[in-house]
């Protein structure tokens, strides 16, 4: 399976700047390839409601700390509810963009991406290594970054693409620090061995700064409040992005880890009360901003944030009724909000606007649109006969027995009533009324742009009706999981007159007359719009300004273009580190053996003092340089005496290039001047002199020192080794090419990168001195 | 730089040197040299006959240009650690065939690997000094 989705990745990867031909190749073959995993995960169906379990596993041979890190996958109940999400929602959101984008010349572009980000997103559902897990995690987002700034021309769409990438970014670097600890507390990665730990992980003292990492992950992703402000930012992406990644799938991402982390990490109060509490005010505040919009994409945005919400605060009050309700309601909500998200879309590409002030009377020119509208918004509004009806009637019944019944089913009916306003504002307004100038010059759209919601539409509409086999089979193989017992979900549509259902009516109907008050509301509400000031989204802003500040300040006074300030940096910092761990480690320095330093020696020693000496005084930078080779060839001279002629012969052919370079560089220097006062090159001596001490006493250190048992075993290691091992007699070079060849590669690789650099920079110069 | 000593030594010293080079990188195996040191006197020797013959003749003694130089080089790395993955063993193993070459002696991986190396340093080399000396 894996191969299946690493193959996408490598479909994506063919020439994105490819002919028409391709794109139109690209148009069919990516529903085509939704469509057949969606056939692939399908038949697993019957055998997963029965009860069993497929395990693909794709061991990485990598073991960090004694966790293993993997690339298992796992098709349980609860991955394949999303793996048929993903794959067959996929398939009508492919099908519909490939006529959205029409003849445009980054279609394939799209596809590309859509295609990697589903090959993720399915990774994701069907991980059951939390490295792996968190792997394809951050695939979701990169590949999410490069679909929300898909115009990339536009500011707006940049600034809103790297909003959602550091806001789910920051989270994913929190889910990958839970996920250790979880690991390490655990003692395992996989999701459903760790579900045997669950006593041990509750009682750990990491266990809160546990959950919280983790739920940061999952709130960020979620888009739950206070981080719910960059879904709306994401409606920047095309619409059959937002029909696909922001309604339908990616956001459901931190949804299916709390589901999926239920087993394991929850059933303590805090889980509960955290999730409870931050999906409810994620529903209200979703709610309340989702109908003061005019755009149908952020009215709708805003609405799938306040259904997010629902969603989490059901999964975490974690009851076998409340996590049926979940489930059921997030399919219903995948199903009607993907359907209007391509409504909305198929509106803009009819009439060229997405304002509901501009449009009323489509109904004649786009009946097919309507028709889906309908359908999708009854489903939102929670009417019967629709899974929308089916899921809000489990989440009230939920709430009714749930320990807070009291204000979880006050904010259900508060969300429901946005629902209600959010399902009018689009099937409604739009269609009905006298035609606007808009509305007149619309067009219907064509049939493939009309497949994908009306599908949806109707699936949502029919699903319904075969409730009951629904539950047993879907529902209750999810349910199982999340809870980690088995459990039978029993579905119906009509459950008689009972509280749901009175509840439900009286949402409906205070829903109508609210939207039948919105103009009047609008203006009551807008003096809260001072609220964005202090909101998240400011505090955002303010972040982001802070930490430019921040890096341009670090940069003026570290990195401001002078050389010489780069080397102090450099040479300060690595004082300050090395005395420190010298003084906190060592302490002393040890001559036991007294000096036994013969004539020639000091007579070497004098010559590279002197000519160091030499370089501060003269005025000549040619001979300062060859002050400075002898001094180099000094030291070759002493590695010569003590027995290290592979460094000897190198350094004598380094320090021989290195003389012969600088005078080519000489060439192009203005003539030299002193540019220093002398307080600046007192300080500079000092730094030097303090370098320079601290490297002496560091030597003296290791030759003192050396004799750790590890490291003899080390030189004993490599002695005894070189030649049976290596087929070498000079050990250096066996370490070179075959004990560390990868640290060479990875230096003659840097050494490579480092010239292509420079050969950069001296044709830039000479660049300039030409238009001179 | 137009001296006919200089010229004239240089080529004289322009064969020598670089076998000199190659010497050190095949015995770097047994004893004092390798690959890097290699590489360096071939460079001082490709050097030389900048100084000697000027660019465009330096240039063209070099016969591929530096950048090839460092593409040839990473290129034979990366093969002599591909090439135990072909025999199912791990990146980089050393590979040693069961025969030897006349004079060259047994050619394993790791000297494949030091080619490499070798012809990094000289493309590094020549491309930075070559650059420079552009006018």
């Amino acid at each position: 399976m894996l191969q299946v989705i690493l193959a996408f990745f490598g479909l994506g990867r063919t020439d994105a700047r490819s002919r028409k031909q391709f794109r139109l190749v690209l148009r069919w073959l990516a529903p085509l390839i939704a469509l057949g995993l969606f056939i692939y995960f399908a038949r697993f169906v019957p055998l997963v409601a029965a009860g069993e379990r497929f395990v693909v596993p794709l061991p990485w041979e990598a073991t960090v700390g004694g966790v293993a890190v993997s690339l298992d996958l796992l098709i349980d109940g609860l991955s394949l509810l999303f793996a048929l999400i993903v794959s067959g929602i996929g398939c009508l959101v492919f099908l519909y963009a490939g006529s959205y984008m029409g003849d445009d010349e980054r279609t394939s572009r799209l596809f590309l991406w859509l295609l990697a980000f589903m090959a993720s997103m399915l990774g994701l559902v069907l991980s059951s290594n939390l490295f792996g897990m968190f792997l394809f995690w951050e695939l979701t987002g990169i590949t999410s970054y490069m679909l929300i700034g898909f115009n990339q021309d536009e500011e707006s769409s940049r600034a809103s693409a790297l909003q959602a990438l550091l806001v789910t970014g920051v989270g994913g670097l929190a889910l990958l620090a839970g996920f250790t600890m979880l690991a390490v507390i655990g003692g395992g990665s996989d999701v459903v061995d760790l579900r045997q730990s669950t006593a041990a992980i509750a009682a750990s003292p990491l266990y809160i700064p546990m959950i919280a990492l983790i739920l940061l992950g999952a709130f960020t992703k979620s888009a739950q409040f206070p981080f719910h402000f960059w879904l709306p930012g994401a409606m920047a992406a095309p619409t059959p992005v937002s029909a696909y990644l922001h309604s339908a799938t990616m956001v459901k991402a931190g949804i299916f880890l709390v589901a999926r982390l239920t087993p394991v990490t929850g059933d303590t109060t805090v889980w509960i009360a955290t999730i409870t509490l931050v999906g409810t005010a994620t529903a209200l505040v979703g709610g309340w901003l989702a109908w003061q919009q005019s755009d149908l994409k952020r009215i709708l945005a805003y609405s799938t944030v306040s259904a997010l919400g629902m969603i989490m605060a059901l999964l975490g009050v974690g009851s076998p009724l409340a996590v049926k309700g979940a489930l059921t309601f997030l399919l219903a909500h995948a199903l009607y909000k993907g359907a209007l998200f391509m409504v909305a879309g198929s509106v803009d590409h009819g009439s060229h606007t997405r304002d509901i002030n501009e449009l009323a009377g489509l109904l004649k020119k786009m009946p097919w649109t309507f028709a889906a509208a309908a359908m999708a918004a009854v489903s939102l509004a929670g009417l019967p006969p629709t899974m929308g009806f089916l899921g809000k009637e489990v989440d009230f019944e939920a709430a009714l027995e749930s320990e807070y019944a009291l204000w979880l089913t006050s904010a259900l009916m508060a969300a429901s009533f946005g629902f209600v306003v959010v399902a009018s504002l689009v099937a409604i307004r739009p269609f009905f009324g006298a035609a606007t100038a808009a509305a007149e010059d619309a067009h219907e759209s064509p049939p493939t742009m009309l497949a994908g919601p009306l599908l949806l539409s109707i699936a949502g509409l029919c699903l319904a009706f075969y409730a009951g086999w629904f539950g047993e089979t879907f529902i209750s193989a999810a349910m199982s999981e999340t809870l980690g017992t088995p459990h039978v979900a029993k579905l119906a549509l009509w459950h008689g007159v009972n509280t749901p259902l009175l509840l439900s009516a009286g949402s409906f109907a205070v829903g109508l007359v609210l939207y039948a008050m919105r103009d009047r509301l609008l203006s009551a509400a807008a003096p809260f719009g001072v609220l964005a000031a202090i909101g998240p989204a400011a505090v955002y802003r303010g972040l982001l300004a802070g930490l430019k500040w921040f890096a341009n300040a670090q940069t003026r006074v570290i990195q401001n273009g002078r050389l010489s300030i780069y080397i102090l940096c450099t040479g300060i910092t690595l004082i300050t580190l090395l005395a420190a761990s010298w003084w906190f480690r060592v302490g002393t320095i040890e001559t036991a053996d007294g000096p036994r330093v013969k004539l020639y020696e000091l007579m070497i020693c004098g010559m590279m003092l002197a000519a160091a000496i030499f370089v501060t005084k003269t005025g000549s930078r040619l001979a300062a340089i060859c002050l400075l080779g002898s001094v180099g060839y000094g030291i070759s001279i002493l590695f010569l005496l003590f027995a290290a002629p592979d460094l000897a012969m190198t350094q004598l052919a380094i320090e021989t290039l290195t003389v012969i370079l600088f005078v080519f560089v000489l060439y192009r220097l203005p003539r030299f001047k002193r540019y220093t006062s002398t307080l600046v090159r007192a300080r500079d001596g000092l730094i030097a002199i303090g370098f320079g001490t601290i490297m002496a006493v560091l030597a003296f250190s290791v030759a003192e020192h050396a004799i750790d048992p590890s490291e003899k075993e080390l030189t004993d290691g490599i002695n005894r080794m070189a030649y049976p091992e290596g087929r070498g007699r000079n050990e250096v070079n066996v370490i070179l090419v075959d004990f560390r060849a990868l640290d060479t590669l990875g230096e003659i690789t840097v050494l490579s990168i480092a010239a292509i650099g420079i050969l950069a920079l001296l044709r830039l110069r000479l660049g300039e001195e030409r238009e001179a | 730089m137009n001296s006919l000593i200089l010229s004239t030594a240089a080529r004289l010293l322009l064969p020598l040197l670089l076998i000199f080079s190659v010497f050190l990188l095949l015995r770097g195996h047994y004893e004092p040299g390798g690959g890097f040191v290699g590489g360096l006197t071939a460079a001082a020797a490709f050097l030389l006959c900048l100084f000697a013959f000027g660019l465009p003749e330096a240039r063209r003694i070099l016969w591929i240009s530096p950048l090839s130089w460092i593409a040839a080089g990473l290129t034979l790395a990366l093969t002599a650690g591909l090439l135990p993955m072909l025999f199912r063993k791990p990146f980089l193993t050393g590979l040693w065939p069961e025969w030897d070459l006349p004079i060259v002696g047994n050619l394993g991986r790791p000297l494949l690997f030091d080619m490499g190396v070798y012809a990094v340093v000289v493309g590094v080399v020549t491309l930075i000094v070559f650059e420079l000396a552009e006018e």
